[in-house]
């Protein structure tokens, strides 16, 4: 029989679609910034195999001469990004959700079996609560990540004002490598998790917007939200009761 | 028809359909009111909750279907705001070369950026071997390209009270010496570690008696022609790291640099580093700025 669960709180969907656009935001002006001194190349050796970034990509996307712009933009919607992503952390504290998200001692080996189950090396994958392993080390990462952008934004932005944090990423031109390098995992992270949004399929995406999902069997309903704590009489003893069942509509991304 | 109304409640009755409740009795003429009844709050509570697909009434296919639509009408619906938000920043009017929100929010970051500021923190400083040879050259608007010019120059002082007064660059020499090597920051996003050499800002406050003008809020500096121009905030301008510099690498400063005297700022961006400063004034309102004009914030702050 199908069941309506909770999936995603509200507060956590508004903080994910909030950041979606201001961080595209902050992207593209940073992008209008860079462009007044691209000076980063990928190296081997001493051959250069990518220069950041070839001129088409400039006139394409209109990036050239828009260095005031670029800053403008940057340093007003910084203010949404740091206080969304302040808040967001904040609310994963207090609501006890963080306990879904922050990995534990055997995520890692999970996430590592995840990985094969999504390169179709393994026919199962690990059983999980709301999030996988893979899922908990990437959205905690992505938190962190967040922290570093807005600590090497402030140590490259009053790198007088705040010197001990620009001397703790090893100078201002470091800080601004890390800013940088920061972005481009921002990027990667964007193109993975879309993938797999799409792969998770619907019922996964809509948990996103409308929050609930739809679980077929009773005891699924054990896997999800806080009633895990809550034994119920006729829980087995033993680990907790998780599905082992890799079909799951909570193998979300 | 019987007088009787009949009621839902005597299920035995084999009396008129049930259109008939709808028929009432003689009764004394209803109050004035509205025409028909209000309906309970239990029923009104059911509707809501069906509306938004919560109801027990609903089955598990309904309710997915309602809280689905609502949910994503929603989340197009901010969606379209927040698209037509962000032309509406785009596309606005512009204060000083830059969209007029995003310049209120600016003036706004610099309000608490000031906060910040304080005369103990200092920029690092490098051994003087650190410093580069060939100091990088951007810009050059309002420079004096002349040796005659330049032995001619004077530096006109405006006060408090509107009077001017020259200096030159050996009334300068003589006051005491300071020198720094630091990396400078371009607003660009290049540094590069100089070394400068000058009398300090607040040094030549302190000598030529500008304490009435420092009272002030503003220092506005530009070159003798008026070609490029600055605005600082006194605090930034009587920094102990601010110089009014005559030399670079130990020797006197060369044209392209700003001779015969520039302003080295580390609190700001190069941009506020103004080469070839011909005069100064000062002032509580925002004198002019060569690059605010063109979209920059005004502060430069760093």
């Amino acid at each position: 029989m199908k069941k309506i669960v909770p999936k995603h709180p509200l507060a956590i969907r508004w903080m994910h679609w909030i950041n979606f656009p201001v961080l595209a935001v902050m992207i593209w002006s940073g992008l209008l910034i860079y462009w007044a001194n691209d000076v980063y190349k990928l190296h081997l050796g001493h051959t250069v195999i990518f220069g950041f970034f070839p001129e088409s990509f400039y006139k394409k996307l209109h990036l050239s001469f828009r260095l005031a712009e670029g800053m403008a933009f940057h340093f007003v919607f910084m203010w949404v990004f740091f206080l969304n992503g302040l808040i967001y952390v904040l609310y994963t504290l207090v609501s006890g959700e963080w306990r879904y998200l922050f990995p534990d001692r055997h995520s890692f080996k999970e996430a590592w079996l995840v990985l094969l189950h999504d390169l179709h090396l393994r026919k199962t994958a690990p059983p999980q609560l709301k999030y996988n392993g893979a899922q908990k080390i990437a959205y905690t990462a992505i938190i962190v990540m967040g922290l570093g952008s807005v600590l090497t934004g402030l140590a490259i932005y009053k790198p007088a004002q705040f010197h001990w944090l620009t001397t703790l990423f090893g100078g201002y031109g470091n800080a601004r490598v890390i800013h940088f390098i920061l972005t481009l995992g921002y990027c990667i992270f964007f193109v993975i998790h879309v993938v797999q949004v799409i792969l998770a399929g619907w019922n996964n995406f809509r948990a996103m917007v409308a929050g609930f999902d739809i679980v077929n069997d009773p005891p699924a309903s054990a896997i999800i939200g806080p009633t895990l704590i809550a034994p119920s009489p006729a829980s087995i003893p033993g680990p907790a009761p998780v599905s082992t069942n890799d079909k799951t509509p909570t193998d979300g991304k | 028809m019987e007088n009787k109304p009949s009621t839902n409640e005597d299920p035995q009755s084999s009396g008129p359909p049930p259109e008939a409740a709808q028929t009432p009795p003689p009764q004394p003429a209803p109050p004035p009111g509205p025409l028909r009844p209000k309906p309970s709050r239990a029923a009104l509570r059911e509707a809501l909750l069906k509306a938004v697909g919560h109801s027990d009434q609903q089955s598990v296919e309904q309710q997915i279907n309602r809280r689905t639509f609502i949910a994503f009408a929603t989340w197009f619906t901010l969606g379209a705001a927040a698209w037509k938000s962000w032309f509406l920043i785009k596309d606005a009017a512009q204060s000083d070369g830059v969209q007029t929100p995003l310049r209120k929010a600016l003036n706004v970051d610099d309000k608490i950026f000031k906060h910040a500021f304080s005369n103990d923190h200092l920029v690092k400083t490098f051994p003087k071997s650190a410093a580069a040879r060939n100091v990088r050259y951007n810009s050059g608007i309002g420079l004096i390209t002349n040796s005659t010019d330049t032995a001619n120059w004077k530096l006109a002082v405006t006060t408090a009270d509107n009077r001017t007064f020259n200096i030159s660059i050996d009334d300068l020499r003589q006051l005491p010496k300071s020198e720094l090597v630091f990396e400078f920051k371009c607003i660009e996003g290049w540094s590069q570690i100089s070394w400068w050499g000058g009398v300090k800002f607040s040094d030549f406050v302190q000598q030529y008696g500008l304490q009435k003008e420092t009272a002030l809020d503003y220092v506005g500096l530009s070159t003798p022609d008026d070609k490029y121009y600055v605005g600082i905030d006194t605090p930034s301008a009587l920094h102990p790291q601010t110089l009014l510099c005559y030399e670079m690498n130990g020797q006197p400063l060369p044209i392209r640099h700003g001779a015969p005297l520039r302003l080295i700022i580390p609190v700001k961006y190069g941009v506020k580093n103004l080469k070839c400063v011909g005069k100064m004034f000062f002032s509580n309102d925002r004198p002019r700025d060569y690059w605010f004009e063109r979209g920059y914030d005004y502060y430069c702050g760093l």
